[in-house]
């Protein structure tokens, strides 16, 4: 019976084709696939279909169907075009089967609905985990990137360095900072690290406690950390919390930090515009004379 | 105003969706910028002891008014180990897990109203209530 129904869906299987093309292309009218041209659409329709009849001629999978799937992920075909299709075959021969056949008891009926799920399940598995395991490629990708973006060090000139972080500190970044933190200290020699948390949404006790860690770290290791970028609700919730950050110097703006950063490495800003226009200033008014 | 929001608290990540959350519904009130930003510590800090010391648990808003104002409420439930050492977990500095120990005692100094309930082995119940001025 097994080779006696496989033996009905190949040798029609132009007619099924048929009738799977015609649902499948009603379908495109509404939905996701409106955007894509009607060429590719059908053509693509009939790849899909051809795959599939394929891995029943075979009786398993097939790298027909790998090439395929692999293709559509890469041209960021919906999974559910896929799994539509696949519905819509396994409705489509299931009555084409059970037309051809003479008579039909429970029996036969519950043999034939076996037979197509052994078709097609397989293939919808095949299909969901070339997506997921692309999915998953991707999200451990982009959290590589995170990882990478969430405490960056800064070397702005020789022996100050800065720190800006941007975005929740949860503990996993914490551990980041601490480690950045001391490895970019060492490597670049640097006598203070400005730690700006500008960007940071909320300050609570375990950011603050991760912050004082750090910085009592750096010190340790001999260079000093200035804290910036202390919005003023922030500076406000951290004196209700009681957190005593009087250990190491903060202050509210980078640009207020970094005067001080330069004024602890014994440096200061110049400002040469100024000092040209003095000067211009004072030979315009030796001209009026 | 009688609606109730509530986000579970199963992974680290949801604590950023609690404050969210509340940082949201405090904003339609008519909370400022400080008292928005104290609430949302104040979340912070109940959202962290539920997934460090209870494992799961969560924690809900409800916009609240009495006769002369408007003001939120947030709760924060958890099945977990509650606490024996209640009354010193309100001191400054007290902390199990070698934190700053700040956490309880600085929700009651962010919100308005607080209020612990908790029994040994059977969980803990935070409410704390902010006021609009
Ligand atoms: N939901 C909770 N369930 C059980 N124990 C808790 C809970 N919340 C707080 N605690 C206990 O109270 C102590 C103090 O909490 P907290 O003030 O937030 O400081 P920290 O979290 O830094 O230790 C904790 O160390 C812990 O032992
Ligand atoms: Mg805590």
């Amino acid at each position: 019976m097994d080779q006696k129904l496989k033996d009905i869906v190949i040798g029609h299987s132009d007619d099924i084709v048929k009738m799977w093309l015609e649902e499948v292309n009603k379908k495109k009218s509404s939905d996701y696939t409106a955007t894509i041209s009607d060429e590719l659409f059908e053509s693509t329709n009939r790849e899909f279909v051809n795959v599939i009849f394929t891995s029943i001629e075979k009786s398993g999978l097939t790298n027909d169907l790998n090439d395929f799937s692999e293709r559509l992920i890469n041209l960021g075909w919906p999974l559910s075009y896929l799994t539509d299709g696949m519905q819509v075959f396994r409705r489509v021969i299931t009555e084409y089967i059970l037309k051809q056949s003479e008579q039909i008891d429970s029996d036969y009926f519950a043999e034939v609905l076996r037979k197509v799920d052994g078709w097609v399940d397989p293939v919808i598995n095949q299909l969901v985990n070339e997506y997921s395991g692309s999915w998953e490629h991707i999200v451990s990708l982009q959290r590589v990137a995170l990882q990478e973006l969430s405490a960056p060090l800064i070397p702005v000139m020789d022996n100050i360095t800065i720190m800006p972080l941007i975005g929740t500190i949860d503990t996993e970044r914490a551990k980041l900072i601490m480690e950045n933190l001391l490895d970019g200290v060492i490597k670049h020699n640097a006598e203070v690290v400005l730690i700006d948390i500008t960007g940071v949404p909320v300050v609570d006790t375990m950011v603050a406690h991760h912050i004082i860690q750090a910085a009592e770290a750096v010190r340790l290791i001999g260079s000093r950390c200035i804290l910036v970028g202390i919005r003023p609700e922030i500076a406000q919730t951290i004196v209700n919390l009681g957190i005593d950050l009087g250990k190491f110097p903060t202050k509210s703006s980078l640009r207020k930090g970094f005067k001080s950063a330069l004024e602890l490495t014994n440096r200061t800003i110049e400002d040469v515009q100024s000092k040209e226009q003095d000067i211009e200033n004072l030979i315009d008014s030796l001209n009026r004379e | 105003m009688d609606f109730q929001s509530c986000v579970n608290i199963k992974k680290e990540w949801d604590i950023v969706g609690a404050r969210q959350l509340g940082r949201d519904i405090a904003r339609k009130i008519g909370f400022g910028t400080v008292d928005q930003a104290r609430i949302a510590t104040a979340i912070s800090e109940l959202a962290r002891n539920i997934y460090l010391y209870a494992g799961t648990g969560k924690i809900c808003f409800e916009a609240i008014e009495d006769m002369n104002h408007k003001g939120l409420r947030i709760v924060a439930m958890d099945d977990g180990p509650g606490i024996k050492e209640l009354s010193q977990v309100m001191e400054d500095g007290f902390s199990t897990s070698g934190g700053l120990g700040a956490g309880l005692p600085g929700v009651k100094r962010l919100m308005d109203d607080f209020d612990i309930q908790s029994e040994d082995g059977k969980g803990t119940e935070i409410k704390a209530v902010k006021w609009l001025r």
